[in-house]
């Protein structure tokens, strides 16, 4: 069947008035409703017919999810924290670059103004931007329901290709970052389709420390080469306690190469995403001395 | 609502089980409307049609090529992946509301001066873009210039002389 | 008043478009209209088997059409009629238009479209170049050849002993889509007492003319198009629109309410014309002193499923193919092939791209082969003025391609780039690096119809003096973006001495504007231009002539002579016709002569970086020289080029059309990229004249010229940056991994 046009009249966006009213619809009708933010994949989905379902809760407007906070130990940021949120506030661009370099790359203005860092991890495509870079920093994420709430770490809460540890009654609302980055190398690196507004091929956020000599906290995340992003976990422990010389380097290379999946798609190939992959690694492990 | 929207939702009614049009106030160049409308219409189409405002244009429907920027409670935004529902409140400004009283911005007499519109289908999002830009840092260097118009494509220029047009609307 | 000839007066609709007040067809609404959608078949070739009406859907309040409601003839009409308007028992590509509906309710009517089944007995398919030439199957005709030509210029197979080096290359190009930012769109009224009348984004509104009078069996009187203002065409908008129009006109004849059909990105993408693929071998004699000797070319394009544009294509691509260079012996055999796939049409340079781009790649292999640098191979070889083309046209104007060579290889610091490249790119760091390389390419572009084109095409200008001394333009020419508006109301300001201000372009529309021919071809300034010239000087001469103006005149003057011309007479109007300028001559049966009236000389010159940490190629400076008889506004000028070298860094290296069974997989602008202002390097724009005595002003044709050097210029780079040869476009990074010895 041709892939056209939604029929908008069928879907249903309803506004309420609270965070609380909001998660007591979750809990009152499971299945039935899904939260809708800034709109930036749904919308496209729509317009393409490739939206199926039907009611969306709008939390757009529920200022409880939104705002950015510190503390000693951690910043924590509302799901709603749009990419231009996320670039213009000072902790971030000191304590954690590759988040705001990952929303500068996303899309272009008008889309940093409306995409959010909720919406990001709920969506769940491979090939998001800053979920790789939450990963490195080692994110936590907040999921409440009406009958309360719960952090977890980001990493693993992704099981497969859209599949996530998320209850039917509950919403992301907020991530929370442990301000533990200083003195680290921070990596990231976006290969796309061009400079700007593209879907990412490849995308690497990496993170390492050295004491004396030897890297002790490497941290591996990599989108758009397996079905969900994946923090490499293998190849941080063949990194750990070594020091980045040329072979060290090749065997982590190697390792990454057993720990990816790459594949062909409409926009590049498994041989491409691989090389580069190892070449990002690579080229990483050799800025840290 | 006139008769002939009327006739155009009973239409609607006959073949559906549900019926979700809702009631919407929103400002849009500093004039308030009320208006009936299904919540995920997209609001490029609630300006275009109900509006009749139809200076912002549909290039892409997938918010790549920015030809339906707008103003939204002062950010800018693809008006063709906006819900309506959620500008319920909203302040919006389209490329009509750009210039005051005859008297056009910087911007859109540069891009007329400067040859920063050729065809013209893009130039209204990217008029946006720049004022847009202009407000936030007023005297940007072709790099930030390159970064902030970004998000909006032209097949025409090859974006030089809009460059251009921007950095003489600085310069006024 | 100035000469207005050689500013850059604003555009003169600039106002409209920034303002967002300009009107483009899907901002205009009729009363009582509704929406039309175009059911297209799911599979590439067979027979139609069954349509159904499915869902549970209120398929009475729908207006249908197909094959059988169309009330004239079911095809095209264009060069060979082989294109039906809608598909009556055969599909040949996927896409290919079945049914046609309209409602009301154009959220309904996606619901309806979505439920029509057409069921299709599919046919082994070709999908193809080489397929069709190896013709796997035929699918079209008798052999799948649309058309073919052969120019035979001396004895190519008695230079080959003589050669001391031959040399051969393959070169292929990809399909490319215009992307212009406004969809397809049309909105018809039709119905048997008044007529037919469209509105619509196009360029040729006498194309759809004839068109539409084939398509309804009317007298041409009762067909009237009307060109609402567009956003863009390259070509996409030449033939196309006939089409969507002719279906919009058929969903309004059947309802007898005004239609508009408005393509979304999806559609238009994938249903549309792009750019014909080509594939080119060249194989070329040449003497140790870098002479050549003898070249043999062997051009093919892939045309899709049904003929439209492609002979004409293949001949604008066949006459350059051999480039700006003298040559005794030249043989070029062409063919362009179907294959099932929606039909390929008009994209700026028609051809010449796809030629050129193997030209000039593969004359710089020719170069390394002798031993010779690419700006000397070119020196030794660039054509002048008395010698002959390919096609055996003397060239009769100065030509000075060593002289542009120069000058653009010294603006772009070309030489000490290259040294400078060289030692760069061989120290090695041990950590990835970004390599660095330049190169140039140098060519020509014909302007206006090839040969005898000009002549077949009878154009016609009309100009009118209105009582209150306001002059206006009639011509069927159309504003794209590329300035018509701006550059005759130059012209007929020039001509009258007149303020600029005091011209007004009447709105392209059959019923009121006579035909100037078709807005392709880089002639509307060149060609169009002139008559507008001539039809303004025709006022000026009735005026003089009828003693109301005296021979020095004032614009006031002008003013008051209109007034009494037309209180006197009732109105003042003249007619100018396309003359051909004096020997020019074309035996197309030898495909041998005289080809174009002018042609316009360029270098260009592309800067590249490729960054072997992610395969990247990036232009990072580009230089466009261009010798184009006069520049009639500097600031139009110059966006020609620079928006053509954009289009064309995207034919090379980003816009790459993903196919799948026959059908475009990437229609999306999410996966068919095209350079965003953060890709575009930055262009530099120079002009040299040499007034062409037959272009109002001196004024040469330029719009397609841009497309042609970037493609060559930029792999050149790239060869000289990785010191591999690539011999593909489009050039992704994946396929440029291979340059790396690390890879």
């Amino acid at each position: 069947m041709p892939e056209v046009r939604a029929f908008i009249p069928n879907y249903q966006l309803t506004t309420p008035a609270s965070l609380a009213d909001a998660l007591a619809l979750l809990k009152n009708e499971p299945g039935v409703w899904k939260p809708f933010a800034g709109g930036t994949d749904l919308m496209v989905l729509l317009e393409a017919g490739r939206l199926p379902h039907r009611n969306y809760i709008n939390i757009w407007g529920l200022d409880e999810l939104r705002g950015v906070e510190a503390n000693d130990t951690h910043v924590t940021l509302g799901a709603l924290t749009t990419y231009t949120d996320v670039q213009s506030n000072p902790i971030l661009q000191s304590e954690f670059p590759m988040l705001c370099q990952a929303a500068s790359e996303t899309g272009g203005l008008a889309i940093q103004n409306r995409g959010t860092l909720g919406g990001n991890i709920i969506n769940a495509s491979p090939a998001a931007d800053s979920p790789p870079a939450l990963l490195a920093y080692n994110a936590e994420i907040e999921l409440v329901s009406s009958g309360g709430s719960r952090w977890l770490p980001y990493h693993g809460f992704h099981t497969a290709y859209k599949q996530m540890g998320l209850g039917a009654d509950e919403l992301l609302s907020r991530i929370r970052l442990p301000r533990n980055t200083e003195g680290a190398t921070h990596y990231y690196r976006k290969v796309g389709t061009r400079k700007a507004q593209a879907i990412s091929k490849i995308c690497l956020a990496a993170l390492g420390r050295m004491s004396d000599g030897q890297m002790s906290d490497t941290r591996i995340a990599l989108g758009s080469v397996a079905p969900i992003v994946v923090r490499c976990v293998q190849t941080e422990n063949a990194l750990r306690g070594q020091q980045p010389h040329a072979k060290t380097i090749a065997a982590a290379c190697d390792t990454l190469s057993r720990e990816i999946s790459p594949i062909d798609d409409i926009r590049s190939t498994a041989d491409y995403r691989l090389q580069v992959s190892k070449n990002l690694l690579a080229d990483f492990l050799m800025q840290l001395h | 609502m006139n008769a002939d929207d009327t006739d155009q939702i009973r239409v609607i009614c006959v073949h559906l089980r549900q019926k979700f049009s809702m009631q919407i106030e929103f400002k849009v160049n500093n004039k308030v409307h009320q208006l009936d409308v299904f919540p995920m219409t997209r609001l490029l189409d609630v300006l275009r049609e109900q509006l009749e405002l139809t200076g912002t244009k549909e290039g892409c429907g997938e918010g790549e090529c920015g030809a339906c920027t707008v103003v939204l409670d002062g950010r800018i935004v693809n008006s063709c992946l906006v819900p309506v529902a959620q500008v319920n409140g909203a302040e919006i400004t389209t490329i009509e509301g750009v210039a005051h009283n005859d008297q056009l911005h910087a911007v859109q007499q540069a891009f007329i001066q400067h040859g920063g519109a050729q065809c013209g289908i893009c130039t209204p999002g990217m008029v946006l873009a720049a004022v847009d830009l202009l407000k936030r840092n007023p005297q940007p260097t072709e790099n930030d210039i390159r970064n902030g118009l970004a998000g909006n494509l032209c097949r025409c220029t090859g974006y030089m002389k809009i460059f251009e047009s921007v950095v003489r609307a600085c310069q006024k | 008043m100035d000469h207005p000839i050689g500013k850059s007066f604003p555009r003169k609709e600039g106002r409209k478009k920034v303002t967002g007040a300009a009107l483009y067809v899907d901002d205009l609404s009729f009363p009582d209209m509704i929406h039309g959608v175009t059911v297209r078949s799911p599979a590439a070739r067979g027979k139609i088997k069954n349509i159904s009406f499915e869902g549970d859907l209120p398929w009475d309040e729908f207006t249908i059409v197909t094959a059988k409601d169309i009330p004239g003839a079911n095809y095209v009409a264009l060069i060979l009629n082989d294109q039906p308007y809608l598909a009556a028992d055969f599909v040949n590509h996927p896409e290919e238009p079945v049914v046609l509906l309209a409602h009301k309710d154009k959220y309904l009517l996606e619901e309806a479209r979505r439920n029509v089944a057409i069921e299709i007995e599919e046919q082994p398919a070709v999908f193809t170049l080489a397929d069709s030439l190896a013709k796997k199957e035929i699918i079209w005709g008798n052999d799948n050849v649309f058309k073919k030509f052969l120019v035979d210029k001396g004895n190519v197979d008695e230079a080959w002993s003589n050669a001391d080096f031959i040399v051969e290359g393959e070169y292929e190009t990809g399909a490319q889509e215009q992307l212009y930012i406004e969809n397809n769109g049309a909105i018809a009224i039709a119905n048997s007492s008044d007529g037919v009348t469209v509105w619509g984004s196009m360029q040729c509104p006498y194309y759809v003319h004839k068109a539409l009078v084939k398509l309804f069996g009317l007298p041409e009187e009762k067909i009237r198009i009307i060109q609402t203002e567009t956003g863009g065409g390259f070509g996409g908008k030449e033939e196309y629109p006939s089409l969507i129009a002719g279906h919009a006109a058929l969903l309004a004849w059947k309802s007898g309410k005004p239609v508009k059909i408005i393509y979304d990105r999806a559609e238009d993408m994938v249903a549309t014309t792009k750019r014909h693929p080509s594939r080119t071998r060249h194989k070329t004699a040449v003497t140790k002193d870098g002479k050549l000797l003898a070249m043999e070319i062997d051009f093919a394009i892939d045309g899709g499923a049904y003929c439209t544009l492609s002979p004409v294509v293949l001949s604008r691509g066949t006459i350059h193919a051999a480039g700006p260079y003298t040559c005794p012996n030249v043989r070029i055999h062409s063919q362009a092939v179907a294959t099932n796939v929606p039909p390929h049409g008009a994209f700026r340079g028609f051809g010449a791209p796809q030629s050129i781009f193997a030209l000039e790649r593969h004359m710089d292999k020719v170069a390394q082969t002798v031993g010779l640098t690419p700006e000397e191979f070119r020196r030794r070889n660039f054509i002048h003025e008395g010698e002959t083309t390919a096609t055996s046209q003397v060239i009769r104007e100065r030509v000075d391609m060593d002289h542009l060579l120069t000058r653009t290889l010294q603006l772009s610091e070309y030489h000490a780039k290259r040294e400078q490249f060289s030692k760069e790119n061989s120290a090695t760091s041990g950590r990835f690096a970004k390599k660095r390389g330049i190169g140039f390419a140098t060519f020509m572009h014909g302007a206006g119809f090839t040969g005898s084109g000009e002549v077949f095409l009878q154009s016609v200008v009309s100009a009118e003096a209105t009582a209150e001394g306001k002059v206006k333009i009639l011509a069927a020419s159309t504003e794209i973006g590329q300035g018509t508006n701006t550059i005759f109301s130059q012209i007929a300001a020039e001509t009258l001495g007149l303020d600029f201000d005091s011209i007004e372009i009447v709105q392209p529309d059959t019923g009121r504007v006579p035909n100037s021919g078709p807005t392709v071809a880089s002639r509307t300034s060149m060609v169009v231009g002139k008559l507008v010239e001539s039809a303004v000087t025709g006022l000026k001469q009735t005026l003089i002539g009828s003693g109301l103006l005296p021979a020095q005149y004032s614009e006031a003057d002008f003013k008051k002579a209109c007034a009494e011309y037309v209180a006197k007479f009732g109105s003042l109007k003249t007619s100018s016709t396309y003359q051909p300028p004096p020997n020019v001559h074309w035996d197309d049966e030898k495909y041998q002569g005289d080809a174009y009236g002018a042609y316009a000389w360029a270098v260009y010159v592309a800067e590249v970086s490729f960054d072997e940490l992610t395969y990247e190629a990036r232009v990072e400076n580009f230089v466009a020289m261009q010798e184009v008889g006069r520049v009639l506004n500097p600031v139009l000028a110059a966006g020609q080029i620079e928006g053509g070298v954009a289009q064309a860094i995207g034919f090379t290296l980003f816009e790459n059309v993903v196919w799948k069974d026959g059908r475009m997989a990437n229609n999306q602008m999410t996966n068919y990229i095209i350079p965003t202002p953060a890709d575009i390097p930055p262009i530099r724009v120079y002009f040299e004249e040499n007034p062409y005595a037959y272009g109002p002003g001196g004024a040469k044709g330029i719009g397609e010229l841009p497309m042609d050097g970037a493609a060559p210029a930029i792999l050149n780079a790239i060869e000289n940056a990785t010191g591999v040869s690539f011999n593909n476009i489009p050039l992704m990074p994946e396929r440029l991994m291979a340059a790396d010895e690390r890879g």
